[in-house]
């Protein structure tokens, strides 16, 4: 701690060392650019940044111990937590691993409504992303027009499972409901009305000399680096490093898909953004694929799975044993085999994959979430250093981090 | 008699399990000859205890001293090229050991890999951030969350709880609810330990507040003076604005004429 008097005034954010001429500066934990609690201590030589060194944990809620001290359903709203930008991401993430524990599937009409989901989640997320990354650098108009277009995707949410943010749409096994009337004419209307959007941001900034000149050759990590570092999503594929997980290692109806994998192997922050806009395009191209396949589906919803998952409504209500099974799963919670599991879901931020350890009881033993921001973080350290002040802002905007799933 | 309740594991149980209820098992299947895992287990053979395949993935059980050896290998002879996460689970209650795995994943063939080793509580092990540098922060949390420590890490230190947080929350021994240290964290970093008596747990809370607390809260629009006590009702205390003479110049030329 600086000892402060009047010849060495206190100053909150600064501390000046004599001995050399290292500057040491804290941004954050509460900084605008930081997209959440971030807490960067850098040590600057004028203004080129010699040291970075990122300090996280301000959000820590103990998600994973959470998991251990509550059955499998009642953690599912907890998972939206994690990455707040695209809450489905996580649920289906989460869902998917007990799916693989259970060794149980989604009927087709689930997969079909998840996979919508999904990738919708995927533009609302890499929307989000172009706004305050945009923003950050300095271009406002970007953000005032992506956010537009956000509110428009997220209101379909809402009509889908009626919440914008925590969306908790997928359940394990499943989804819990139906898409409403008409939601699907909405869907499309969003999707015809995006790309003449997206050649509007495109206009706006991919040729756009300042945009250029903040962004190319910025944040520059090379694929040997970024493998090594546990980068994936699109700091994986930015670095000319083609593996998308949707296509390595197809789950749900991605197999059946047609879609491209958009790789840059320019390395820096503009060829990130590139493939966020790229991604948005293919999102577009997918769930276009998935409105007509929804009508050649069963109005099944959840898998039949009597000993871990409740019968439909109508069932319960009719029949005994339904509803004695799911009292039991209601007060005890189900119990899955003894093993364990991890599943890897391409997220819009990158892999998150969920762990799962179970000893056969209704709490998982240990549930860990590989996070893909929480190594992007620890990336910073190594990225940061060599450039100037004014470009970590931009790398930090670039790496797309939500704090959520950093801390847990 | 007081029931009794395990101290090595405190965390929530089921309340009720049939007597005789067996847990089934995610099924293990061996490695087929000729596929990728083969090669995998082929070049591990001298440090593999035990290697099956549980979900789709191959889990290979070593001795934790072996994991550089190990990792090494499947990083430069089998193309293992990323280890997407690290971590470790709690089983000292019951077997007195943590159990560490690095799940690895192979880039070209799209195939995963899971390492596991065992340690003894106290027991360090070798940290792998020579060979991946993602062990930064995830050896970091590990040493957080369970105390385990990385020998030769760069900077072992915690990374999601305070610096001076005693415990580590994902021990299965680690209270619920909050213990002692927990409960009077603040206080004790803002105010000092002494400051616990004239606190009181009543007022730990930050976010509490008291509405007829005069002395922190300014209410703003309906302000009493400093201290005074609301609690049997409070004064009408209408605010007071300055007057100021607010002149028209359009309307009447003679407020101009006047202040010329």
């Amino acid at each position: 701690m600086q000892v402060t008097n009047k010849l060495t005034p206190f100053f909150e954010n600064l501390n000046f060392e004599r001995s050399d001429n290292m500057m040491v500066i804290n941004f954050g934990p509460q900084h605008p650019s930081a997209h959440g609690q971030l807490r960067l201590v850098l040590e600057l030589d004028g203004e080129l940044v010699t040291k970075a060194y990122p300090d996280i944990g301000y959000l820590h809620r103990g998600i994973e111990k959470m998991a251990e001290n509550m059955t499998y359903n009642e953690f599912l709203p907890t998972t939206d937590r994690l990455d707040y930008i695209a809450s489905t991401a996580n649920n289906y993430a989460y869902a998917h691993a007990v799916e693989k524990l259970l060794g149980i599937e989604a009927p087709r009409r689930a997969q079909v409504i998840r996979t919508m989901l999904l990738e919708l989640n995927r533009i609302i997320s890499h929307l989000f992303f172009l706004a305050t990354h945009a923003l950050d650098v300095g271009a406002m108009s970007v953000f005032l027009y992506a956010f537009r277009e956000r509110e428009f995707a997220m209101d379909l949410m809402e009509d889908y499972c009626g919440a914008r943010l925590t969306h908790s749409a997928v359940r394990i096994g499943g989804v819990p409901l139906d898409l409403p009337k008409g939601w699907l004419e909405n869907l499309e209307k969003f999707l015809d009305a995006l790309p003449a959007n997206i050649a509007l941001y495109e206009g706006l900034l991919t040729e756009n000399r300042i945009w250029k000149m903040r962004l190319e050759d910025v944040g520059v990590i090379s694929g040997e680096d970024a493998l090594n570092w546990g980068c994936t999503g699109v700091m994986i594929r930015g670095s000319g490093v083609k593996y998308d997980i949707r296509k390595e290692e197809p789950y749900e109806l991605y197999g059946e898909l047609e879609f491209d994998i958009p790789v840059s192997d320019r390395c820096d922050s503009y060829g990130r953004y590139r493939l966020y806009m790229e991604e948005m395009k293919q999102s577009i191209r997918i769930i276009k694929q998935l409105i007509p396949m929804y009508g050649d589906t069963q109005p099944q919803l959840m898998a039949h799975a009597p000993q871990y998952i409740s019968a439909p409504k109508e069932e319960i209500m009719t029949q005994n044993y339904a509803l004695m099974q799911h009292f039991v799963l209601v007060t005890q919670g189900m119990r899955p085999p003894v093993g364990e599991v991890y599943v890897p879901t391409e997220s819009p931020k990158g892999e998150l994959g969920f762990y799962i350890k179970s000893e056969g009881e209704p709490y998982a033993y240990r549930l860990k979430c590989r996070a893909p921001s929480f190594f992007h973080t620890g990336l910073l350290q190594e990225l940061l250093v060599g450039t100037y002040i004014a470009d970590v802002v931009t790398i930090i905007g670039s790496t797309n981090i939500v704090f959520g799933e950093v801390d847990r | 008699m007081r029931k009794y309740t395990p101290k090595d594991n405190v965390q929530g149980k089921a309340y009720y399990t049939d007597r005789f209820w067996v847990a089934p098992r995610v099924p293990r299947i061996d490695v087929e000859e000729g596929s990728h895992f083969a090669t995998v287990v082929s070049a591990l053979k001298k440090f593999a205890k035990e290697s099956y395949i549980e979900v789709g993935q191959l889990i290979i059980h070593i001795k934790p001293t072996d994991n550089i050896s190990v990792l090494s290998l499947l990083k430069e002879k089998c193309g293992y090229t990323q280890c997407s996460e690290l971590s470790a689970v709690d089983y000292l209650a019951r077997d007195g050991e943590f159990e560490i795995f690095y799940q690895m994943l192979n880039i070209t063939e799209a195939k995963r890999v899971r390492v596991v080793c065992r340690i003894k509580q106290g027991e360090a092990i070798e940290s792998i951030v020579p060979l991946f540098k993602m062990a930064n922060f995830a050896e970091r949390e590990m040493f957080d969350m369970f105390g385990i420590v990385s020998n030769n890490h760069p900077y072992l230190k915690r990374i999601l709880m305070p610096e001076d947080w005693s415990g580590h929350p994902l021990l299965k021994t680690y209270p619920l609810q909050g213990d002692e240290a927990a409960s009077w964290y603040e206080v004790d970093k803002i105010f000092g330990k002494e400051y616990r008596d004239v606190i009181g747990p009543e007022n730990r809370d930050p976010a509490k507040i008291d509405r007829y607390d005069t002395k922190r809260f300014s209410r703003v629009g309906y302000e009493v003076p400093f201290g005074a006590d609301i609690s049997e009702g409070e004064k009408e205390n209408p605010i007071e604005y300055s007057k100021t003479i607010m002149a028209n110049y359009q309307k009447s030329s003679k407020q101009l004429k006047e202040r010329r």
